[in-house]
């Protein structure tokens, strides 16, 4: 996967709280068979009218604010397991989400895929809000190595969550699956373990 | 210290730590379907290798499936090229499939546990989030996505960090009337959308002790609904009479050996666990959600509330999604269509409850009521009860097995600005359709909706 090291970008703000994967990418587009071109359909029912043209009020038809950092409300990525929410995202451009909490699986569909879950404060998310709100160019530098993401204007900053096996991963761009591969006497010897031979598993 | 059965099982999983805190756990089922499969098989091509263990894999075509003349080709070419896929990749790559046409076919959360694919203490994954559902025999089970399904294909593993451990207690019996359903969007609605994400529950007390199989799987079921990774349930008497016998269940010496290690898996005494809740089930009414998240939901008897807290953006744009508004009462609300399926509710005792209710009498006339079993075999223990003929004689659509409305992939969709009184787990924006209105519930909430032609309290209702 595309490595993530650092990126200095400004912001598309999208102040709902609990946005869920239906909304990230509806269940009928889920019927591709291949991975890319999600971009196009992402936010697809909140993006555009059922006749294909684009809804004025929601801000990625809105040219004021443009960027590679989503900034959200909590809870983003809440519902179904599809990994095809994080293909949307990443596929439209976006490198980062920034949220003050994100469900579980999304989190970890973001990461393999080299899309960075930012968690920060729900105060910190607030003044990133207001920067936006206040100046639409506002800028975000996010830093992976130092876990940092600085509102770029006033030099406010917060220190982030990752887990140091996923950071290693994403600044290096190593998939889960290659470590996997290299494990496999240390897998088989797993499955011969006394215990589970006698459970016939 | 004592430990918890949900680190009983992950510890026996554990096939290596990972430096900084994950680990390697190695998974003993892996259940797929059409939707979330093509692209991981795709790269075990890209990568030139096999599935590592083909015997600990088992597919079924659930998603996309029609729910109607299923012996018949898929009419729309997205979903029958995607049907299609899975079948070549099982052939290609030597898996289980029972797929369209096959008699154990159905939703591949109902038909794990019948046909004794899914035993206590195993780890089970698949890429749907309602993998929860496993849970209720005693397992770590849940969701993952399409990079991790492939994972799992290649190495039967997967890196994980270990969540954090709750405990939700229900304790006392639950009046007539109320059910596993409506405990499980009682809790949703008391802990939030996100109020288990980062821990794995483990639900016990007297009430979910009282509860049959079915009952324990509508529960873990929606287990993600509140963001938990997943729920489980220590198995017990009720878990090994429901597994024994059944078509894939250990048998003589090695069913002897699987139950002298499922007695093991239960909470020590002194288990701790990171957060817990306690609940009282007599406080449980029937549920219904006003709102679009699981966790937007009041008992039957409560008007919808206002927003809470300074940011009121996101409720207001919810209840205006939904036509309602705070203050309004739900009970009494007209209603135009009932889904009496998904993998939350589809299994024969929720049909026979149905049933029951339903026998005699007729829908009201300006509502669509659908009943979609969860499997082949329901569908076939349902016939030989007579239950699609009472249901058929009522005016509900009795129809094939699959995921259909609850998340509306196939045809069978809610049309934009219609309630729909659900008996599936998401009634999140467009989820069953375009501007489709979700008000998840029990089965005989949604059955009772569909006779009366609006939301109606079951404990007020006549039963024949």
């Amino acid at each position: 996967m595309e490595p993530f090291k650092t990126l200095l970008s400004t912001a598309v703000p999208l102040p709902i709280e609990d946005v869920d994967t239906d909304q990230i990418i509806p269940a009928r587009f889920l019927k591709a068979t291949t991975r890319e071109g999600f971009g196009q359909n992402l936010f697809r029912d909140w993006r555009f009218g059922n006749d294909g043209t684009p809804k004025a009020d929601f801000v990625l038809n809105n040219p004021l604010y443009s960027g590679n950092i989503l900034v959200a409300g909590r809870n983003f990525g809440c519902g179904s397991s599809r990994e095809h929410a994080a293909w949307a995202i990443h596929d439209y451009g976006f490198k980062v989400v920034v949220s003050s909490f994100f469900a579980d699986i999304f989190r970890g569909n973001a990461l393999n895929n080299g899309l960075l879950p930012v968690q920060v404060s729900d105060a910190f998310l607030h003044e990133i809000f207001s920067a936006i709100e206040r100046d639409p160019a506002s800028a975000l530098r996010v830093d992976l190595q130092s876990q940092k993401i600085e509102i770029a204007g006033s030099g406010a900053a917060e220190t982030f969550p990752i887990d140091p096996y996923k950071k290693i991963c994403l600044l290096n761009g190593y998939d889960d699956i290659d470590y996997l591969l290299s494990l496999k006497e240390t897998i088989e010897k797993f499955e011969q373990s006394p215990d589970r031979v006698t459970l016939g598993l | 210290m004592g430990k918890t059965i949900f680190d009983k099982i992950w510890d026996a999983h554990v096939v290596a730590p990972v430096e900084g805190g994950m680990d390697v756990i190695y998974i003993d089922r892996h259940f797929i379907h059409e939707v979330t499969s093509p692209q991981a098989f795709d790269g075990l091509r890209n990568r030139n290798i096999g599935v590592f263990r083909k015997q600990q894999t088992i597919a079924t075509a659930d998603h996309n499936v029609p729910t109607k003349d299923q012996d018949k080709p898929i009419q729309e070419p997205l979903s029958r090229f995607q049907v299609e896929k899975l079948v070549e990749n099982c052939q290609d790559f030597d898996i289980a499939l029972y797929g369209l046409g096959h008699q154990y076919q159905g939703i591949v959360h109902v038909i794990g546990p019948e046909l004794g694919i899914t035993r206590p203490g195993m780890t089970i994954v698949c890429g749907d989030s309602h993998t929860s559902t496993h849970g209720a025999f005693g397992c770590i089970a849940f969701g993952i996505g399409t990079s991790q399904v492939e994972q799992v294909l290649a190495s039967q593993c997967l890196i994980q960090s270990r969540p954090k451990r709750m405990r939700i207690t229900v304790d006392g019996q639950l009046q007539p009337g109320v059910f596993a359903k409506d405990i499980i969007l009682y809790i949703i609605a008391k802990l939030s959308a996100a109020g288990g994400t980062g821990y794995f529950v483990e639900y016990a007390g007297s009430a979910i002790r009282a509860l049959s199989m079915e009952g324990r799987m509508t529960i873990c079921n929606m287990s993600i609904e509140m963001g938990a990774r997943g729920g489980l349930v220590a198995p017990d008497e009720t878990t090994f009479s429901y597994i024994k016998g059944r078509k894939f269940a250990p048998q003589g010496a090695q069913w002897d050996a699987a139950l002298a290690y499922w007695q093991t898996l239960f909470s020590d005494p002194d288990a701790i666990f990171d957060k817990t809740y306690h609940f009282n089930a007599e406080d449980i009414e029937p549920m219904v959600t006003f709102g679009t998240n699981p966790g937007m939901g009041i008992k039957i008897s409560e008007p919808i509330p206002g927003a809470a807290g300074e940011n009121t953006q996101s409720f207001d744009k919810s209840l205006e999604y939904m036509g309602l508004r705070p203050g309004e009462h739900l009970l009494g609300k007209t209603i135009q269509h009932v889904f009496i399926g998904s993998c939350t509710n589809s299994r024969i005792e929720d049909l026979r409850l149905v049933a029951a209710y339903v026998k005699g009498r007729s829908k009201a006339a300006h509502v669509q009521a659908m009943v979609v079993p969860g499997s082949q075999q329901v569908a076939a223990q349902a016939k030989s009860e007579g239950i699609d003929r009472i249901l058929q004689e009522a005016g509900f659509d009795f129809r094939e097995p699959g995921c259909s409305a609850c998340l509306g992939m196939n045809e069978d969709k809610i049309p934009a600005g219609e309630y729909c009184v659900s008996t599936s787990n998401r009634n999140f924006e467009g989820r069953q359709g375009p501007g489709a209105r979700t008000i998840l519930a029990s089965p005989l909430m949604a059955a009772a909706a569909a006779i009366a032609g609006k939301i109606v309290d079951v404990r007020q209702e006549p039963v024949s």
